[in-house]
């Protein structure tokens, strides 16, 4: 008997079509349960269009997406409510809903999805924010906060409701370094606290590779690679070092222009 | 040119279908939607409220002229005596609901349509699907029902303030007593004229808002423009098609009503 236990996410062979184009061939990501899994690739690979087929904003083509064991296809309107339920989706943009304060966004799922009272929905909401340390910034709208404090409210309004899993949509995107290295600790300290799984699309490698348990290449419409940052960092295919090791590979290629001897530059 | 005029009729159905589907979909959200009473009376200050100034300055102007035309041309015939009559009849049949209607398209549903638009390009619409949230009842059903509420409302005061300009024109400006204006303007308006008047804007109020809804919400769908763009086009589309729809769907229930 095998004592490797079942996914908690499963994805197989997950096409989707825009315009006749196949920007996702065939995928397929597992994911353990309190895992950090992250995806990454280059830019217009797929990956957003990846994470929004697992959270049900797309439809793929084809495909199954199992979750907790139970296939979410659009025949199975229960099973998708119920990962609905269990899932939240922190959006590359944060998706901050401009008009309302930021209690009333972290507020919003448990007012609309719940049956709880406003006082223990506000109550909940200041708590989720006290835990990002945004509670001084309540009555604040999202446009009064800075970039970093949007990602971290976002992040308070996808963990309200106690999701099982995370779907994080590049995170970092647009951050500085220090900001970027500031939100991987940020999602792995809130894993490890809330015990979320999460599904991470991002192309920042070191953060990437630092934060996850499990890292996957997509390219080209398909899972180029899966496995343990370490066997990702070790990995000598070609479109894994090409990726991995862009930063190396650009240091090479301007010291080469830079000696007048691009010939030799890397490829 | 069968195939253009063809492909233009299947597009026109196939919109038809989902605008209906759309509306349909709003309504069916009432049992499911919580917090449902809070959001419509927030949807009631936005179209109504805010709306108000617009339709007492509107209304005022339009009865105003009204009785100064109406004075004039009554006067070639001796018959000024009827200015509450012209007043009232052509306010409460017509340009009462009319008027009104498409000042809180140009209001408050133009800034519907943008308002959805943009939530749908910053994908504050795809954030309530993945919060289990549903979009319609949450967006959409409540300016639904409030502008069953508002849009009569405000077609009352279009009303109310429109005769008030006529007996100021009539009265206050040029020679009629305000004692023969407010006697022909209750002699002439019957409660069906009243009936006419609330159910054009209930149907105005409804169409109106649906349109506008509709098209801010499906801005990413347009062909050939994305972004801020596309919320421009949906929010021109939105407020062109309102006013049409008005002016054509008045003359069909005045045709049938009279």
């Amino acid at each position: 008997m095998s004592d490797v236990p079942p996914l908690f996410l499963d994805v197989r062979g997950v096409r989707k079509v825009f315009d006749g184009v196949a920007v996702l061939e065939s995928v397929d990501l597992a994911v353990p349960r309190g895992s950090i899994v992250t995806v990454l690739g280059k830019s217009g690979t797929g990956k957003s269009v990846f994470l929004k087929c697992l959270a049900g904003i797309l439809r793929p083509e084809a495909g199954h997406i199992v979750f907790d064991g139970h296939e979410l296809d659009a025949a199975n309107a229960d099973a998708r409510a119920e990962f609905r339920r269990r899932c939240s989706y922190l959006f590359q943009s944060n998706a901050l809903f401009d008009s309302l304060t930021a209690l009333e966004n972290v507020g919003l799922p448990l007012e609309q999805t719940t049956r709880l009272r406003d006082r223990e929905v506000r109550e909940r909401a200041r708590a989720a924010l006290a835990r990002l340390e945004l509670e001084k910034f309540a009555d604040h709208y999202p446009s009064q906060m800075s970039g970093g404090m949007q990602k971290r409210l976002a992040l308070a309004r996808a963990i309200v409701t106690r999701p099982e899993i995370v779907l994080f949509d590049e995170p970092t995107a647009g951050l500085d370094p220090v900001r970027r290295n500031a939100v991987f600790e940020m999602i792995v300290r809130y894993q490890r606290e809330f015990g979320f799984t999460a599904v991470v699309v991002t192309h920042d490698v070191p953060e990437a590779l630092a934060a996850s348990d499990a890292v996957a290449l997509l390219d080209a419409g398909r899972m180029h690679f899966a496995g343990t940052p370490a066997a990702f960092a070790a990995s000598d295919d070609p479109t894994v070092r090409t990726f991995r090791d862009s930063t190396a590979d650009l240091t090479a290629t301007v010291a080469a222009l830079r000696s007048g001897h691009p010939s030799s530059s890397a490829t | 040119m069968l195939q253009i005029v063809g492909q233009a009729v299947l597009r026109t159905v196939g919109e038809l279908g989902d605008f209906t589907a759309f509306t349909a979909r709003s309504f069916a959200a009432i049992p499911t939607t919580r917090r449902l009473m809070r959001r419509t009376i927030r949807a009631v200050y936005e179209q109504g409220v805010r709306c108000l100034p617009v339709i007492l300055i509107v209304g005022g102007f339009t009865g105003l002229v009204l009785g100064l035309q109406g004075y004039y041309v009554l006067a070639r015939f001796g018959s000024e005596g009827l200015l509450g009559t012209l007043v009232s009849l052509t306010l409460t049949r017509e340009l009462a609901p009319v008027l009104a209607a498409l000042m809180i398209v140009g209001q408050a549903g133009s800034a519907l349509a943008a308002e959805l638009g943009i939530q749908r390009n910053s994908e504050q619409i795809d954030a309530l699907e993945t919060m289990g949230i549903d979009h319609h009842g949450y967006l959409i059903t409540p300016r639904l029902l409030a502008s069953l509420l508002v849009f009569p409302i405000m077609t009352s005061f279009f009303t109310l303030i429109g005769l008030v300009g006529g007996w100021a024109s009539g009265s206050l400006l040029l020679s009629l007593q305000g004692g023969v204006y407010w006697s022909s303007v209750f002699r002439a308006v019957d409660p069906a004229d009243v009936r006419e008047c609330l159910i054009k804007a209930v149907i105005f109020g409804l169409l109106t808002i649906a349109i506008c809804a509709h098209n801010g919400f499906n801005a990413h769908r347009r062909r050939g423009a994305t972004g801020a763009r596309a919320v421009g086009a949906s929010t021109t589309r939105a407020v062109v098609l309102s006013s049409i729809v008005v002016l054509a769907t008045d003359y069909l229930i005045t045709s049938m009503l009279v």
